[in-house]
């Protein structure tokens, strides 16, 4: 047994103190930390609940765009059309996604072309969204001669992809080996394997995955400013040119008018309240029948 | 009922490293036999040769003939088949965490397509009562995860499961080393319930379970079969000079 160095009662409550100060320290900063992030969090969130609160009333979300100078007037055809934008793009988005996620992590692991897939989707992970806008019009507008929902919702889906699909790789890697395992060793294919007891193991984590691609392009403006364009119009025709959120938000805020500025900030508030409302009620729906001491 | 298994001239490597040399014994129908030797001597790789597991490592390849009943496992079917047929117990309690404990029962046949309500509910019930485990979930078989139970639980869960598809053979790899005692010896009276219905091959540490459940016993060293007789003779008796230090204790 080694034995502690002896050291004077006066050293011992020296160190006593020295200890105690630098475990407030250290909590006090990461409370500070805490802090810098949270306040202009909450100083958007409650400036934007101040700012469009006011201007939120039925009309908004009954009304179709009115002219410069008339009163009156909502956004309902943009709240429809950012609807069935981001439905197209999640319709799309998602499953391309988990399917290359669960490619990376079942099947190309250690291959050059897993290698090349991954490295191309943390690449296209970084590239601007106005990029993607243009791919968009490239691959679809200008082959179709016309702007069209469906357009904005493949510029949206291809934003997707790469997110879910890192996603769901990495939650299909945090399965331990030993429940693919046991799934072998009864005889079941590995394809069923997969779906049934891999992809479901990794649910939560792959949902969350896909929730944090569809917040990310629901708020994005620039690859649906030349694909779905934007529309003053009702219209649900995916082959036309439709309203969204970000963009008729976008053309409000930039306009000279007060009644449109007002809008706008209803618009932000209303586009975020979406997205909250959407992200909630799908961890909802995905947490019914979890069961008592599922996940460990 | 069980069926035997006739291993011939077995080899098995990893990558370049050959982990198995020239196996070859015969495992009778309806016997336990016990597999034993110090970390690393290829047992584990040996029963995995069995059902054909070790493919799931891409490096791994094998020589040899292995005989189940009277199927030849590399010659006559796919690994998905030979699985079905024989059960594998792992060393770690590996239930399917995001299943109740009727899915993770049920979980071979449902998800090889198996759909009879009726049925399903009889299987469950048979082999959790075959498992001992019937009585202490009886009451929340749908409702509580497999991930929820103890770990002793656990490991006798995975064995009901690996029943309920109705295998010939049971191959139990170490499946009472991460226990503790009380759990270890459920599982011990278990194999020796069961072995009036399957061929069970079980790999162990532990020479005192090796002496406890099992008929025969096989004594692996550094990827080669030293000795193989019945569990009485290789523990009074052993012909070879390698198997009585092990088992006195003088290595390993």
């Amino acid at each position: 047994m080694a034995t502690l160095p002896v050291r004077s009662v006066g050293h011992e409550r020296l160190l006593k103190v020295r200890r105690s100060f630098t475990n407030h320290l250290v909590t006090v900063l990461a409370i500070v930390s805490t802090m810098v992030v949270l306040v202009p969090l909450i100083a958007v969130l409650g400036y934007l609940i101040y700012k469009g609160a006011s201007s939120l009333n039925w009309a908004f979300f009954t009304h179709t765009p009115v002219p410069v100078g008339e009163s009156g007037g909502g956004m309902a055809n943009s709240i429809v059309g950012s609807g069935i934008i981001l439905a197209i793009a999640s319709l799309m988005g998602i499953p391309l996604g988990i399917g290359a996620g669960v490619y990376l992590a079942e099947y190309g692991a250690g291959t050059i072309f897993g290698e090349a897939v991954r490295f191309t989707a943390d690449v296209l992970n970084g590239v601007p969204s106005i990029v993607m806008g243009i791919a968009g019009y490239a691959l679809i507008v200008s082959k179709q001669q016309h702007f069209s929902a469906l357009a904005g919702g493949v510029a949206l889906a291809i934003m997707m992809v790469p997110t879910v699909a890192r996603t769901t790789e990495e939650m299909l890697r945090t399965v331990p080996h030993a429940v693919r395992e046991a799934a072998f060793g009864l005889g079941i294919p590995k394809w069923r394997t997969i779906l049934s007891i891999s992809l479901r193991t990794a649910m939560p984590g792959v949902i969350t995955g896909c929730m944090l691609a569809f917040a990310r392009v629901a708020g994005e403006t620039a690859p649906l400013l030349f694909t779905a364009f934007g529309n003053q119009f009702w219209s649900t025709n995916i082959n036309q040119p439709i309203g969204a959120l970000p963009l008729q938000i976008y053309v409000y805020a930039l306009s000279p008018y007060d009644e449109w500025h007002r809008l706008a900030w209803a618009g932000a508030l209303v586009l975020i309240a979406m997205i909250m409302v959407s992200v909630t009620l799908v961890r909802i729906f995905a947490s019914r029948g979890m069961l008592k001491g599922g996940q460990h | 009922m069980g069926v035997g298994i006739q291993v011939e001239h077995l080899n098995a490597w990893y990558g370049k490293t050959q982990s198995l040399w020239d196996i070859g014994l015969h495992i009778p129908a309806n016997h336990a036999t016990a597999l034993i030797g110090p970390s690393g001597c290829g047992k584990s790789t040996f029963v995995r040769c069995l059902n054909r597991m070790h493919e799931t490592n891409p490096t791994a390849r094998v020589e040899g003939t292995v005989r189940i009943g009277d199927v030849d496992i590399y010659k006559d079917a796919s690994p998905v088949e030979i699985r079905r047929r024989i059960g594998m117990v792992f060393q770690r309690p590996n239930p399917f965490p995001t299943m109740s404990i009727y899915d993770n029962v049920a979980s071979g046949l449902k998800l090889n397509g198996f759909r009879k309500r009726r049925v399903l509910d009889e299987v469950v019930e048979k082999s959790l009562k075959s498992a001992a485990l019937w009585d202490e979930v009886k009451d929340d078989l749908k409702k509580k995860s497999g991930a929820s139970l103890s770990g002793g639980q656990q490991q006798r869960l995975c064995i009901a499961r690996a029943l309920a598809v109705d295998p010939e053979v049971l191959l139990m790899d170490e499946p009472a080393s991460a226990l503790d005692p009380v759990s270890t010896s459920k599982i011990e009276d278990l194999i020796f319930n069961l072995k009036s219905q399957y061929t069970i091959v079980i790999v162990t540490h532990n020479m005192q379970q090796a002496a406890r459940v099992a008929e025969n016993t096989g004594f692996f060293l550094m990827g080669k079969l030293v000795e193989f007789d019945k569990t009485h003779k290789i523990f009074t008796n052993p012909s070879d000079k390698r198997t009585e230090d092990y088992i006195t204790g003088r290595f390993g």
